[in-house]
């Protein structure tokens, strides 16, 4: 059986919650880079790699960004964690799911 | 026994750190899994150091992964060839794309992989973050237990698809070129 919790689950509640933002925006990220011509010059943050580059590096900013904000909001709460849970892992499917080619090619 | 410069950073690229980081995804889902159950003894300080350096060292295989796929060898792959170019075979995006058989590991293998492999760094390291700050407590936190092993299995996925389709573009269109690295000399048998 599971004993009282010795620290609030805020602090990971924060971790998984960015992580799956992350997922989500890099794939929303690489199908705007792919759908609107506007945006791939200036996603493209190094030449050689093209608007891959600026759609990682724009999606690893918001990660850090979004859990450096969870986590000194949560750090030393108690959350609701299967609603939190439930919304990380959902992003982190659509982030899947959106990143496969022919279903991003429907958008 | 010879090799280029752009194989061999491919290599370190994939047989290197993306497979290294392969094999030992089983093992972290594994290990969370057990020192994380709530029926088991928790896990000794020597254990839970050890999954600690384990997974921070999966981490850094996967950032070195992607990382030199995404500014050393994709570069390489995606380089567009001079008008007029007969010979793609240094130019691999442009050389499956010049044929209706290997095209789809362009437009659906490549085009994923090389957005969905960068979920297996965020997902690990987010898995090794949770881990060190929890230990022992998240088998006191049941969802957040099962989301860190979603997680992990999710970064699995994600290194999986990117391995897979990787070393099938490479089958089809190798990455090559660059100062050629001998290895040995070879003797006539």
């Amino acid at each position: 059986m599971p004993n009282t919790p010795a620290i609030p689950n805020g602090s990971g509640a924060a971790a998984i919650l960015s992580a799956g933002i992350a997922c989500f925006s890099l794939a929303v990220l690489a199908i705007l880079g792919d759908k609107l011509p506007a945006l791939k010059a200036p996603l493209t943050f190094s030449k050689p790699t093209g608007p891959l580059s600026g759609v990682t590096t724009v999606a690893l900013l918001i990660w850090i960004l979004t859990w450096a904000i969870f986590e000194a909001r949560w750090r030393q709460k108690t959350l609701a964690l299967a609603r939190v849970s439930f919304v990380a892992l959902a992003l982190l499917v659509l982030g899947f799911l959106l990143t496969f080619p022919p279903l991003a090619d429907l958008l | 026994m010879a090799i280029t410069e752009r194989a061999l950073w491919t290599m370190i690229h994939g047989m290197g750190f993306g497979a290294l980081y392969l094999l030992a995804c089983s093992g972290a889902l594994l290990e969370l899994h057990r020192l994380t159950a709530p029926s088991t003894q928790a896990p000794t300080p020597a254990q839970q150091r050890f999954l600690n350096i384990y997974l921070i060292t999966m981490a850094l295989l996967a950032w070195a992964a992607v990382l030199i796929g995404a500014y050393v060898v994709y570069p390489w792959y995606r380089a567009v060839p001079p008008p007029g170019t007969a010979d793609l075979a240094m130019f691999p995006q442009r050389l499956l794309m010049s044929n209706p058989a290997t095209i789809g590991w362009h437009s659906l293998g490549m085009e994923w992989k090389e957005h969905v492999a960068w979920f297996a760094p965020i997902s690990i390291t987010m898995v090794a973050f949770v881990f060190i700050r929890y230990g022992r407590d998240l088998a006191n936190h049941k969802h957040l237990r099962t989301a860190v092993l979603s997680f992990a299995a999710a970064s699995f996925l994600a290194a999986g698809i990117a391995g897979f389709f990787g070393a099938m573009i490479d089958k089809y269109a190798p990455v090559q070129g660059g100062q050629v690295i001998q290895l040995s000399q070879g003797e006539e048998k």
